[in-house]
């Protein structure tokens, strides 16, 4: 059962108090979009071996959406940052950086 | 024979006498013991069945990996099946019963599998039973039923008559196992002041030291033992617990601990098991090791223990296994039985000992000293006896078996080396590997399970760790402890210094057939997993039907898949395998060892919730007065709804008919309080719900309310609900009673991570109101009569919501119906809702104002053919399906679903649609009927063309009604098509409009 820290309140807490909510930073596709596209928005995933960006709700505390970076192999969290960006923090990326050399994930290494 | 020896016994008390009973035949036993130990001391060689063969079967080990003395203990509500004898303390008044035997342990007429073993290879469920297809259902699934299954389960209509508690522990160190290891690391971690918890599986702190010999600090180790703990329980940062197990390891230093605390005491108070949810920093796994068997033929028989747990239960209770005990081993330790049971005057007619031509180690020399016959290179080529040991047949170890020597004892003591406990440590993650000269798994320190941090929280330390000389265990523990001691931030200034002596041992063999050229019928006889019965030549036969990895062996043999997880067979098995894939051990790999370590009650999983507090339930301001009146409820999510409201005499059946004829012919009043209410507000407000809503919201008028779907992003219809415009910028959404907290949920979910520069404020104000349906033709005149704000057409038109009073309440009154009655819902603040549901029933007694259920709801919504989210709907249903292109808006760009909904199967003009089905006879259709189709599927199956969705016997009209899906169904009005019936026949039934009744709404527009 993971420990999370929730950004939006600053609550660390147990897993339990959380709800995974899949993959983070994906683009929304709608009308107007190829089939592939679309098919690739609704159901293509990572499923990295590593490092991985994953959204969570705060579901049982402050039901604010937020972010994680984790490892999917160590369970390590690198940091968690609310959900309102297109990006991941740049000192959170950094952080990646020094822990894992030469990690890939979509666009961002 | 199993007998008491005279004296010692250093864990019992034989002044104290304890009565208890096997299979009905009263015993005694003294305090201390466990039920295996009373029993063997009581002569009990034989105390179950095997699983697949039903083979007699006896106690084996001394501990948790006992894999055949599980007992069916207690009788009525304190009955438990599948409980082991070895780790269950004696009481007074203890009842135990044997297991999978009939019609009786001595007689077992299921042992006819045993001849007919053959005929049972491994995989052989998937292999005998396949064909002909007709004798599976009649004749080869009740024989496997008969045979199948371990223990008996508890009657259904039983309560479990104890009580069980979660308990949340926090610490910084966290040691799994009192003996010597978690001991020594115990007083290293204490002494730096972070929190230490030491947690002890069995009733005893010590592990195996004080029965194994040695020394601690030049003493007797029980001397070192009793200090250490008495000195550990005053210290304010230490928690020590007994009989509390570490049952798993978790993600990121989650722990559970299992605490029997009345298991031995069961007249005691309080609750019975305890469940420890810890948070440790560090986790300290000093779990020790266990013993494996060695494979011969006739390893099974009762009378083939361990060595260990001859020598433990010789020590521990002073019960000798039996009178002449053949002791068969591949290391020295095994020695140490022999010599603690020559020293109680036991006969030891040999040890034999697979190593060949090695040199005198101490307890070898000891042994010879003592006079025991010792035969090197010697195996046992089998054991002689059906339900118990009567004599060993000796051969070569080289060799194919051939009799060199018969020798008579009543009991084999055996030891294949020793397999580190690494199930606690390997729960999250930690990797091993391959001691070659120890033959075993050993932790892999550098591959630790990692925290949040991504820094190790596990470590293993003494014999979990392969340590089992007593100064290297102690070593290994304090280093261990140091280690995460600064991984939690501590140090520590003064080490306690101990020091620990044993004799140094010659290597051991690494044997896993005996003898090793074992012909195939010995081997059909030697035993790897006693619990599910899985032989040598069961692991050999899937090497050669191509099973390569031992996941795949482990499913295929069963082997390790009982309820001691392998504990005993695990490391045997994949010895054999590795042996006949021609591979080496760690090439081939173990299995995942997986929590909990040993069964754990479903009690203590529970805990407390059970019962009334199994689960919160939400009741709206009028539940009293439903519960007075004779409400038959509903569970409809967390709420409790009235299904109807039963008078006496009344079966459920004329209740739901009273209140729909009541209703559609006066007046019918609905609590409908539980409908999800959720304000959305905002100036973003409107376009916000223009893509929750498959319908155009933004433009709704003030005053006005309109029916909605929400639709997944996938296309599929979610819910409905009638959505009201209360301001310029301010919606109140209504949604389905299970709804409202998913639905909130999602809209929080789109405005926080795709539109959250959208200015956009929602809240779910469900239990802010109550809500009241007023429904029927006499609608309009109880509210008229109540008095207030103005209900007459023009004023408050269908459709339309206006805020006033009614009796004086302050009332939001919606002009919105689901029955196709003229129709109110009437919101209150949620304290006043009990008294406007009094004064309605008052003023409209004149009305025969009838209060009614879920089902009159649902079934005159069907007469209506209104869908109900969760019947028609099922997650693969869009809109279009169910005819609702009406309430999808052509104008805008974009909605939640509207891009999957152009996908080329939700445009599939082959997509099944809602009808009206209506059977010829007028009987009521079976729920989830199938409408038969022509021919049959590649399966042999009749192909279907539709079903049925909702069914319902329609009081209003006096007869079956149905809504449907059916393929090209709103063209085919007027067809007939066949149903099916759960009695294989089928009812013909004609296809119609699926609003079977006021088709133009003229008794809603009044
Ligand atoms: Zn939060």
């Amino acid at each position: 059962m993971l420990i999370l820290t929730c950004p939006c309140c600053g609550v660390t807490g147990e897993e339990t108090e959380f709800h995974g909510g899949g993959e983070a930073h994906l683009t929304r596709y709608g009308p107007g979009s190829t089939d592939e596209e679309f098919q690739a928005y609704l159901f293509r995933r990572e499923n990295p071996k590593g490092v991985h960006f994953e959204r969570w709700r705060h579901v049982n505390g402050c039901g604010k959406w937020f972010h994680a970076a984790r490892c999917t192999v160590t369970l390590e969290v690198f940091g968690t940052y609310p959900a309102q960006t297109l990006r991941p923090p740049e000192d959170l990326l950094e952080r990646i950086r020094e822990k894992r050399p030469g990690w890939r994930w979509k666009d961002l290494s | 024979m199993s007998t008491r020896i005279a004296t010692g016994g250093r864990l019992t008390d034989r002044t104290k006498q304890v009565d208890f009973a096997f299979n009905g035949k009263r015993l005694k036993g003294i305090q201390g013991d466990t039920l295996a130990s009373a029993l063997l001391a009581n002569d009990q060689m034989l105390v179950g069945r095997s699983f697949k063969y039903h083979r007699p079967r006896g106690i084996v080990a001394s501990g948790s990996e006992e894999p055949n003395a599980l007992m069916n203990l207690g009788r009525g509500a304190r009955f438990e099946p599948n409980q082991r004898a070895t780790t269950t303390e004696l009481f007074d008044g203890l009842e135990a019963h044997s297991q999978n035997h009939w019609p009786s342990l001595e007689f077992d007429i299921g042992a006819v599998n045993g001849p007919m073993a053959r005929f049972l290879p491994a995989g052989f469920y998937y292999k005998t039973f396949i064909h002909p297809r007709p004798f599976w259902k009649h004749i080869y699934e009740p024989f496997i039923r008969q045979s199948a299954g371990l223990g008996k389960a508890p009657d259904a209509e039983t309560k479990d008559a104890d009580t069980y508690e979660h308990y949340y522990h926090f610490t910084d160190v966290l040691i799994l196992g009192g003996g010597v290891a978690g001991l020594q690391a115990a007083q290293v971690a204490a002494a730096s002041g972070v929190r230490v918890t030491l947690l002890e599986q069995s009733a005893h702190w010590g592990g195996r030291a004080p029965v194994d010999g040695g020394t601690i600090n030049e003493q007797d180790p029980d001397v070192w033992v009793a200090n250490t703990i008495a000195a550990l329980q005053q210290m304010p940062n230490v928690t020590v617990r007994t009989r509390c197990m570490g049952a798993g390891v978790y993600d990121h230093g989650y722990v559970l601990g299992y605490e029997r605390l009345t298991d031995h005491a069961p007249e005691a108070k309080g609750p019975r098991h305890r469940l420890w949810r810890i948070r440790a920093s560090q986790v300290i796994c000093a779990t020790g090791a266990i013993e494996r068997p060695l494979s011969f033929a006739g390893n099974d028989i009762p009378g083939v223990m361990l060595a260990s747990a001859v020598r433990d239960y010789a020590t521990n209770y002073a019960v000798a296994a039996g009178d002449r005990t053949v002791v068969v081993t591949n290391n020295d330790d095994a020695y140490r039985t022999a010599l603690t049971l020559h020293a109680a005057g036991l006969s030891i007619p040999a040890i034999i000992d697979v190593r060949a031509g090695i040199a005198d180690s101490p307890l070898i020399a000891q042994a010879r000293a003592a006079g025991i016959r010792i035969e090197q290179g010697r195996a046992i080529a089998k054991v002689k006896g059906g339900k118990r040991v009567t004599g060993v047949v000796i051969c070569a170890q080289a060799g194919s078996g051939g009799s060199l020597d018969d020798i008579d004892c009543d009991a084999v003591a055996m030891s294949g080396g020793w397999s580190p406990v690494v199930h606690l440590w390997s729960h999250c993650g930690g990797k091993l590997h391959w001691d070659t000269a120890q033959a075993m798994f050993r932790p892999d320190a550098e591959r630790a399970p990692t925290g949040a941090e991504g820094t190790p929280f596990v470590a293993c330390a003494g014999a979990a760790d392969g340590y089992f000389a007593l100064q290297e265990i102690l070593n290994d523990a304090t280093e261990t402890a140091l280690k995460s001691v600064t991984q939690c931030g501590g140090s520590v200034s003064e080490q306690p210094q101990t020091q620990g002596h044993s004799l140094p041992e010659a290597p051991l063999a690494p044997v896993w057939l005996m003898p090793q050229g074992a012909t195939h019928d010995r081997r059909a006889k030697a035993w790897l997993d006693f619990q599910n019965d899985v032989k040598v030549t069961d692991v050999q036969l899937a090497a050669r039907e191509g099973y390569e990895s031992v996941e795949h062996t482990k499913r295929y043999t069963t082997l390790g898949m009982a309820t001691d997880q392998g504990k005993l067979s695990n490391i045997n098995g994949l010895a054999i395998l590795s042996d006949a894939l021609g591979a080496d051990i760690p090439a081939v790999g173990t299995t995942t060892f997986r929590p909990p370590y040993t069964p754990i009650s479903m009690g203590s999983i529970a805990g407390e919730a059970r019962g009334d507090l199994f689960q919160p339930i939400r009741k709206t301001p009028m539940h009293d007065w439903h519960e007075a009146h004779g409400a038959h409820w509903e569970p409809v999510g967390h709420w409790r709804r009235p299904y109807c409201y039963q008078k006496a005499g009344e079966s459920v059946d004329e209740a739901v008919h009273r209140e729909v004829m009541a209703t559609r012919n006066s007046l019918g009043l609905l609590d409908a309080s539980t409908l999800g209410k959720i304000v959305v507000k905002g100036p973003d407000a409107g376009r916000f719900l223009d893509m929750m809503y498959t319908n155009m919201m933004s433009t709704l008028k003030v005053g006005r309310c309109r029916y909605g779907l929400m639709c997944s992003e996938n296309g599929f219809l979610s819910d409905d609900g009638v959505v009201a415009r209360i301001d310029d910028d301010t919606w109140l959404c209504h949604t389905t009673t299970g709804g409202a907290d998913r639905i909130h949920a999602h809209m929080e979910e789109w405005l926080q991570t795709e539109w959250w520069d959208w200015k956009v404020y929602t809240a779910n104000v469900t239990e802010q109101y109550a809500q009241i349906g007023v429904v029927g033709p006499k609608a309009r005149a109880v509210l008229e009569k109540l008095g207030g704000m103005d209900v007459g057409a023009n004023a408050l038109s269908f459709m339309g919501w206006a805020d006033g009073t009614l009796g004086g309440f302050p009332v939001r009154a919606y002009r919105i119906s689901f029955s196709g009655e003229l129709s109110y819902e009437i919101a209150v603040p949620a304290h006043q809702g009990r008294a406007l549901w009094d004064r309605l029933l008052e003023a409209g007694a004149e009305f025969n104002a009838t209060p009614y259920g879920t089902e009159a709801l649902h079934i005159m919504r069907a007469e209506k053919g209104f869908i109900m989210i969760g019947d028609e709907t099922d997650g693969t249903i869009i809109p279009q399906d169910l005819g609702l292109d009406w309430a999808i808006s052509k104008k805008k760009e974009d909605y939640l679903g509207k891009r999957a909904q152009q996908r080329s199967h939700m445009t599939d003009p082959a997509r099944w649609k809602l009808v009206g089905l209506e059977t010829l006879d007028g009987s009521v259709l079976p729920d989830g009927s199938y409408a038969i189709g022509s021919g049959s599927n590649a399966n042999g199956q009749a192909v279907v063309q539709g079903r049925v969705t909702s069914t319902y016997h329609s009081p209003t009209l006096g007869r079956g009604i149905a809504m449907g899906l059916l393929l090209n169904g709103p063209d085919r009005l007027g067809d007939v098509v066949p149903l099916n019936k759960t009695d294989g026949s089928t009812v013909e039934a004609k296809v119609v409009s699926p609003v079977f009744f006021d088709p133009d709404g003229e008794k809603q527009n009044v």
